[in-house]
């Protein structure tokens, strides 16, 4: 397997090796039918098999499930592990993005003060937001307008100063707008104490279990998002050899680099406004894929958002079965499985990356 | 001393009940004789909390409340005159002389600017206890209780640091009295019942090992949240499966200030009308503050759900 990798990218440096998108797929399909199957109730993989027959008309099958174990099934599993997919996959494909564009690797989806804005207009939502506008669905809305008037000011910043060609600049102007709405976010949330609990669960990230709604209020600005970045997989590439070289090769930087950040900034923030900071996913995923595969951006980009989903997937199966039936906030389960799985990749592939 | 002073005020509240019982000169002559007498009487008194021993010397008159518990609670027992202020988050009873004072994040130099003679506080962050300890004043420590004997004990500590004792006393008794005629009567009624407590939307519930939870296990409710209170912290959160499969009797909402969560929301969560609580519309609305405190409010909680298993 390795052997044909290592001839398949030797052939086509930049394009995806078959083998490695075969196994990303298989890693995703295999992750749905765990994330499926796994769960705090058990419903048997007869009784699954048996429902999934049904609504899938097979002839001759009926589901063995009870009325409450299908709605446990199909309302609460099924979108779960969807929504799971769903925002895997755009966090990682936003880490990816990033980390190209800006040419640095530790960046990850929440530079340029998504999350800090994100969280701002969330923390405003929870706290000031009357009960008869109804917080919570307000909150993804929130978030959304937050992270984006954070990324908007951090590009003004950063063409104030270099144009918006320097990529330090902006990186440095998106920490700069960071900590001021972090910092007036933790103000707000001072001021509102008796609120401190939900804006904890926010930061520490969750998969919902809030039916179908959520899958269809995120699906379309992550399915824009990612179809953007894919269309321009090739000049992230372009991009990542420098500026200067991108320019010669008749790219145009700057209005590439923004078309590219306004789509993983849209994605990210409605990842973000329904399931809170997920850490890790955006920056382990990109560089595990890169280590393993040894791939350049045109291959990296849409298997990161194969892998990813498959990941957050796993992750989230963790999540609500470790401790079943109590449930674990999915950002400590990301980084606590995350982080060892990395520094293995990264001993293992030193020599290789 | 302390033992004979406080005999000699029972004595002389049981002669005054005696004279004033029958008459129309009203319970508040009543309370206000005995605590002039009580109060005069029963200084200094040392008492043990959770910051250790403290002394009172003599009978305070400018408490600062950090702890919407205590505040509820002094007010109960008639101290609220000797009470000059309060936490942000002391919103019960309203006559209480609520400020911008933040129990959570304690800004010493503003507490003393009350220049209080004691300090009640339900949590130490920052140091505070021994800050306010160097300036000399004395601060009483009633972290969150987790059982109704704990709650108990605070009401009755604040009876005697405040000269009304007796007071307290009264409040126990009738707290004690109207919970148990509660308990009796709707025990059968919750036997075979199970209960879930929410928290928050995302379903954070409350087991038996927390103070609310003792409420349901004294009524004889089942809880759902024990089976998934493995690590003992009183506040598990809940799969949304698991409680679907659960499928409780009773849903107790106490995040309906906090989130706004009602009935009709909870019906419409996925998966959530196959649960028995929803189908029978046995939800109960309980003021976040009153499930989040364990003062003499919780008699109320347990109207709320006394009120509840009849129309089960």
């Amino acid at each position: 397997m390795n052997a044909t990798a290592v001839r398949a990218t030797a052939v086509r440096p930049r394009g995806i090796a078959p083998v490695w998108a075969g196994a990303a797929v298989a890693f995703l399909l295999g992750s749905i039918a765990i994330g499926v199957a796994v769960g705090p109730i058990d419903l048997g993989l007869e009784g699954i098999s048996s429902s999934l027959g049904e609504r899938l008309r097979i002839p001759g099958i009926t589901s063995s499930l009870s009325r409450t174990e299908e709605s446990i099934l199909w309302e609460i599993r099924m979108p779960r592990v969807v929504l799971a997919a769903v925002v895997g996959g755009m966090l990682s494909l936003a880490g990816a993005t990033y980390q190209g564009v800006f040419r640095n690797p530790l960046v990850d989806p929440y530079l340029l003060g998504v999350a800090a804005g994100a969280g701002l207009g969330a923390t405003l939502a929870i706290a000031y937001l009357p009960d008869g506008l109804g917080g919570q669905q307000a909150l993804p809305a929130a978030a959304f307008v937050g992270g984006a008037l954070a990324v908007f000011l951090t590009y003004s910043v950063g063409r104030s100063t270099g144009r918006g060609r320097d990529t330090t600049t902006l990186v440095l102007a998106g920490v700069t707008v960071a900590s001021f709405f972090t910092a007036l976010q933790t103000f707000v949330q001072q001021q509102n104490a008796d609120t401190l609990q939900q804006v904890y669960t926010w930061i520490l990230g969750s998969i919902p279990s809030s039916g179908w709604s959520d899958v269809v209020l995120v699906l379309p600005y992550v399915a824009l998002a990612t179809v953007v970045i894919l269309v321009y997989r090739r000049v992230v590439d372009v991009l990542s050899l420098g500026d200067e070289e991108a320019a010669s090769l008749g790219v145009d930087v700057g209005r590439v680099r923004l078309i590219l950040v306004v789509a993983a900034t849209v994605g990210t923030a409605a990842a973000v406004a329904i399931c809170g900071l997920i850490g890790f996913v955006g920056i382990i995923v990109p560089h595990a894929i890169r280590m393993v595969a040894g791939v350049g951006y045109r291959a990296l980009l849409p298997l990161s958002v194969i892998v990813g989903a498959g990941f957050l997937v796993l992750a989230d199966v963790i999540a609500r079965t470790a401790l079943s039936p109590a449930e674990i906030p999915l950002g400590i389960v990301t980084a606590f499985f995350g982080a060892p799985f990395f520094a293995l990749v990264l001993r293992t592939s030193r020599g290789a990356a | 001393m302390l033992r004979t002073s406080i005999f000699a005020a029972a004595a002389l509240m049981a002669a005054l009940l005696v004279l004033v019982s029958g008459a129309t000169a009203g319970q508040l002559a009543l309370q206000q004789t005995v605590t002039r007498n009580t109060s005069a009487a029963s200084f200094p008194v040392t008492i043990t909390t959770a910051a250790g021993k403290i002394t009172i010397r003599k009978r305070p008159a400018r408490i600062v409340s950090l702890s919407p518990t205590a505040t509820e609670s002094l007010f109960a027992i008639g101290a609220g005159s000797q009470v000059v202020a309060v936490d942000d988050q002391s919103d019960y009873p309203k006559t209480a002389p609520k400020t911008t004072l933040s129990g959570f994040t304690p800004n010493v130099e503003a507490i003393v600017a009350y220049r209080p003679d004691l300090v009640v506080a339900s949590y130490d962050p920052k140091a505070l206890v021994s800050a306010l300890d160097r300036l000399g004043i004395p601060v009483i420590l009633h972290a969150p209780a987790t059982s109704f004997k704990g709650a108990y004990q605070q009401i009755r500590q604040l009876g005697m640091v405040t000269g009304r004792e007796p007071a307290a006393a009264r409040v126990i008794g009738g707290m004690k009295s109207k919970i148990g005629k509660i308990v009796k009567a709707s025990r059968s009624r919750a036997s075979g019942l199970s209960v879930y407590h929410e928290i928050s939307p995302d379903f954070y519930s409350a087991s038996t090992k927390s103070f609310v939870g003792k409420v349901y296990a004294t009524l004889g409710l089942e809880n759902i949240a024990d089976a998934a209170d493995s690590a003992g912290t009183g506040f598990p959160q809940l799969s949304a499966e698991y409680i679907v499969s659960a499928s409780p009797d009773l849903i107790v909402l106490a995040d309906t200030v906090c989130c706004g969560q009602k009935p009709s929301t909870v019906a419409s969560r996925p998966g959530w009308d196959r649960i028995s609580a929803v189908r029978t519309g046995s939800i109960v609305r309980i003021d976040d503050s009153i499930a989040s405190r364990w003062g003499p409010r919780l008699v109320s909680f347990f109207r709320a759900m006394s009120s509840a298993l009849a129309r089960l």
